[in-house]
C-alpha cells in the first residue's frame, strides 16, 4: 500500500492544483516543442519534483514513467572508483550528484557528455532531446558547476538539463544564466486546505474544516507533511474531532521539551541534561540546522520581547558557526550555554 | 530519431500540416542564441572599442603577442578571440590552426602535458591564402582561472618555447587567479562592463531579428536585470520569447523569469523596520518570504539597494544597516541557514532603525 502523499501525487501538468499560472507557463513550454535548461527552485514540500516529472511526462509522454534503477561506475582521475546510482527512463536520467562527495565533477561530466553525445534512438521518441535531471543541485560543488557551464551550452542540441534546488543562493551566476529560472513556492494555506481535503475525499473520509486548517498551518505549507500528518492522524484516530491534536512528529516534542527545561532552570546540571538530549536528537538524524532553528523558534517564543533580537541574534551566529565547523554537537551545546547565561543575566537584572 | 524525414508523432499533434521547412527552423530553434549571434567578425563585437582597435591593428601586422582577457562574465571575452581567429584564418583553416579548451574540459597538469604541448609544437598546417593567416597556431584557454596552480606553472615553459609557431589566449573572470608569471608573459586586457546603451541596442536587435514583440521597457528591464551581461541578456530573451509565444513581451514577465523579487516584497521588508514591530511580526513576514522560494542572496541585494536610497534613514543607520548586510552576506557565502540570517538581519535592523527614531 502506497502512502497517501505517493499515491495522490499529480502526475500531468493538467492535475497540478495550485500555482496555476506557473502550470499555464510550464505547459507553454512543454508544448513550444522546445525547452530550455531549467532551473527549478524552493522550499522544500512545495512540488518541485511533482513539477518535473509532469513536464517530462508532457514532452514524453507515460514513456517517461517506466522508470528503472541502475547503478553505473565512474573513475575519478586518481582512479578511484565510485557507484552512483541512477533513476533513468529511455527519455531522461536523474541524478543526484552529491551522492558523490567532491568527485561529483567526474560524474557530471561522464555522464552528461555521455548523454548528449548519443542521440536518441528510439524512433518513436517525440523529442530529439533527452533531459538529466540534477536534484540537489545547490549541493554540486564549484567545479561540478564549472563543468556543467560548457556542456550546457555545447550540447544544447541533444540534451537539457534540470536542475532542482532549494535556493539558487547556492548556483553559480553563469549556470544561472543559462537556464530558464522556475520559481515553486510553497502553497498557501488555502492550497494546502485544498489539496487536505479533495485527498480525503478520494479516501472516503471526512476532515472537518477546523482540523485541516490545523493541518495546513502545523504543516508549515510544506504540503509533503501536510499528507504524511494527515495520513498518521488517520492511521491513530478517526473520526477527526474538532479538538484533535495534530501528530507533530516525536523530535519535535522532544526538541520542544529541550527548550522548555532550558527555559526553566538555567544551571551547569541542567546543561548536562541537556547534552544528553540534543546527542540523543542528533543520533535519529535530525540535521543540527533543523535543530537550532526548531529551539529558537521556541526560546524566542518563551522570552520577553526586549530580549528576543538578542536571542535571533545568537541563533544566527551559532548557525554560521555551526556551517563552517565540523562537529555539530558543540556549537548546538554552546548556543544553549550562551542562552543560559545571558537569560539568567537578564532575568537578575530586572529583579 | 526521425530517420525517414518523417514528422515526429507529437509535432503531427501539435500542428498538423508542418512542412519541410518549419521543421530546419525548429531544428535552428534549439541553437542558443547566444551561439547564433556570436559576432562573426572582430568588427561586429560590441563595445570594447580599445581591445577591438589594439586586435585590429594586430592582424594587419600579423604580430600577436600572448593574450590575457579578463573581465565580468558576458562582456564578450571569447567571443572577441573566437571572432579574431576567424578573421585570421579562415572558417575552414580554424578548425586546425585553433586549439580551444575551457573548464569543461579536463584540464589537470596531465593535459597540459600531452594535449597542448603536442598541439604547441606541431608544425602550421597550410593555410587559406584569402586570409591574413599568420604562421602561428592559436591555443585558447577559457575560463583559465579554474585551471589549477600546478597546470597553470607547467604552462609557462611551454608558452615560452613554443613562441615562435603557438599564441596563447588565456580567457578568465579573475585576473588574480591567473599566476604571476603567466600573467607577465601576455598582453592583459580588460574587458569593462557593457554600457547600457549599447547592450539595449544589441539586444533589441537581436529580438527585432528573432521577431520577438517586446513592448516599450521590457529590453531595458532585460538589460538592467542581467547587470551588463550580455549573454545573461541573451539568454533571459530567449526564454521569455518561448513563454510569450504568440504575445509581447513585457517588462513584468521579465522580472519574474529573472528571478527579480518584485517591489512590493521589498517593500513590505522595509516597511517592517519600526519601532512598534514585534519580533513575531518579523517572524511572520520572514517566513512568507522564505516560503515563497525567494532566494536570500536576492533579497539581500534588493533590500541593500532599498535602504541605501532609503530617504528617511540617516547616514549613521544605513552605515549601520549596511555593516548587518555585510556580515549576513558574508554568513550566507559560508552556506548558513537563509531562513536565521535573513531573520536576524531583519530583526537587528528594525532595532537600528529604532533606537535613532
Amino acid at each position: 500500500m502506497a502512502l497517501w502523499v505517493e499515491k495522490h501525487r499529480p502526475t500531468s501538468l493538467d492535475k497540478l492544483t495550485f500555482h496555476s499560472d506557473l502550470t499555464e507557463h510550464l505547459k507553454q513550454l512543454s508544448s513550444s516543442g522546445d525547452l530550455p535548461h531549467l532551473l527549478v527552485y524552493g522550499p522544500t514540500g512545495a512540488g518541485k519534483r511533482t513539477r518535473i516529472a509532469a513536464i517530462l511526462r508532457e514532452i514524453y509522454g507515460s514513456g517517461a514513467e517506466k522508470l528503472k534503477v541502475s547503478q553505473r561506475m565512474f573513475e575519478t582521475p586518481s582512479r578511484r572508483k565510485l557507484e552512483i546510482n541512477l533513476i533513468s527512463s529511455n527519455y531522461h536520467i536523474e541524478v543526484n550528484p552529491s551522492d558523490a562527495g567532491i568527485y561529483d565533477r567526474v560524474v557530471i561530466q561522464d555522464l552528461i557528455k555521455e548523454i548528449a553525445q548519443t542521440q536518441q534512438v528510439a524512433t518513436s521518441s517525440a523529442r530529439k532531446f533527452k533531459v538529466v535531471v540534477v536534484h540537489e543541485a545547490d549541493a554540486l560543488t564549484r567545479d561540478a558547476q564549472h563543468a556543467l557551464r560548457r556542456t550546457m551550452e555545447k550540447y544544447m542540441g541533444n540534451m537539457r538539463v534540470i536542475l532542482c534546488s532549494t535556493s539558487t543562493g547556492k548556483i553559480i551566476s553563469p549556470v544561472q544564466s543559462r537556464c530558464l529560472l522556475v520559481r515553486v513556492a510553497a502553497p498557501s494555506i488555502e492550497d494546502v486546505v485544498g489539496v487536505i481535503n479533495s485527498v480525503a475525499m478520494k479516501e472516503g473520509i471526512t476532515v472537518p474544516e477546523s482540523f485541516a486548517q490545523q493541518l495546513a498551518a502545523g504543516s508549515k505549507r510544506n504540503l509533503h507533511r501536510a499528507l504524511l500528518m494527515l495520513e498518521a492522524a488517520y492511521v491513530r484516530q478517526y473520526p477527526f474531532s474538532d479538538t484533535h491534536d495534530i501528530p507533530l512528529p516525536e523530535w519535535e516534542l522532544f526538541i520542544k521539551d529541550i527548550s522548555q527545561s532550558a527555559l526553566k532552570t538555567q544551571t551547569p546540571a541542567q546543561l548536562m541534561a541537556i547534552r544528553k538530549q540534543l546527542y540523543e536528537v542528533l543520533t535519529h538524524c535530525i540535521p543540527p540546522t533543523t535543530i537550532l532553528k526548531t529551539i529558537s523558534t521556541h526560546l524566542v517564543d518563551g522570552v520577553s520581547e526586549d530580549l528576543k533580537p538578542e536571542i535571533v541574534h545568537q541563533a544566527a551566529f551559532y548557525e554560521h558557526r555551526l556551517q563552517s565547523g565540523q562537529k555539530a554537537i558543540v556549537h548546538l551545546e554552546a548556543f544553549m550555554a550562551k542562552f543560559m547565561s545571558v537569560y539568567k543575566r537578564h532575568q537578575m537584572a530586572s529583579v | 530519431m526521425d530517420f525517414f524525414g518523417r514528422p515526429k508523432p507529437a509535432d503531427q499533434q501539435s500542428a498538423k500540416t508542418k512542412s519541410a521547412q518549419d521543421s530546419s527552423k525548429a531544428e535552428e530553434k534549439q541553437i542558443p542564441w547566444v551561439e547564433k549571434y556570436r559576432p562573426k567578425n572582430i568588427n561586429d563585437v560590441t563595445a570594447q572599442e580599445e581591445v577591438v582597435q589594439v586586435l585590429r591593428k594586430s592582424l594587419e601586422t600579423k604580430n600577436l603577442p600572448h593574450l590575457l582577457f579578463y573581465g565580468p562574465p558576458g562582456t564578450g571575452k571569447t567571443s572577441t578571440i573566437l571572432a579574431l581567429t576567424r578573421d585570421m584564418y579562415g572558417p575552414e583553416a580554424v578548425k586546425t590552426r585553433v586549439l580551444e579548451l575551457n573548464a569543461s574540459d579536463e584540464r589537470g597538469i596531465s593535459v597540459v602535458r600531452e594535449k597542448v604541448k603536442t598541439f604547441a609544437r606541431a608544425v602550421v598546417s597550410q593555410s587559406d591564402p584569402r586570409y591574413p593567416s599568420p604562421p602561428y597556431k592559436i591555443v585558447i584557454l577559457d575560463e583559465a582561472d579554474s585551471m589549477t596552480t600546478d597546470a597553470q606553472a607547467a604552462l609557462r615553459r611551454i608558452m615560452e618555447k613554443y613562441s615562435r609557431i603557438t599564441r596563447f589566449c588565456l580567457v578568465c573572470n579573475y585576473v588574480s587567479r591567473i599566476i604571476e608569471p603567466l600573467a607577465s608573459r601576455c598582453t592583459k586586457f580588460r574587458f569593462k562592463s557593457l554600457p547600457r546603451e549599447q547592450a539595449v541596442g544589441r539586444v533589441s536587435e537581436v529580438a527585432s531579428l528573432e521577431h520577438v514583440s517586446c513592448e516599450e521597457g521590457a529590453v531595458e528591464a532585460l538589460v538592467d536585470c542581467a547587470e551588463g551581461d550580455l549573454r545573461r541578456a541573451m539568454m533571459s530573451l530567449q526564454s521569455a520569447s518561448r513563454m510569450v509565444e504568440n504575445s509581447t513581451l513585457t517588462a513584468g514577465i521579465v522580472a519574474e523569469l529573472v528571478g527579480v523579487i518584485p517591489q512590493p516584497v521589498i517593500e513590505k521588508l522595509r516597511g517592517s523596520w519600526t519601532a512598534s514591530t514585534s519580533v513575531s511580526d518579523i517572524r511572520d513576514v520572514v517566513d512568507d518570504l522564505i516560503y515563497n522560494g525567494y532566494p536570500a542572496s536576492q533579497v539581500l541585494a534588493q533590500l541593500h539597494d532599498r535602504a541605501m536610497a532609503d530617504e528617511q534613514l540617516g547616514s549613521l543607520q544605513k552605515a549601520k544597516i549596511a555593516l548587518l548586510m555585510a556580515s549576513t552576506d558574508k554568513a550566507l557565502c559560508d552556506g548558513a541557514d537563509e531562513h536565521l540570517q535573513i531573520m536576524d538581519l531583519m530583526v537587528q535592523a528594525t532595532k537600528v532603525v529604532a533606537q535613532q527614531a
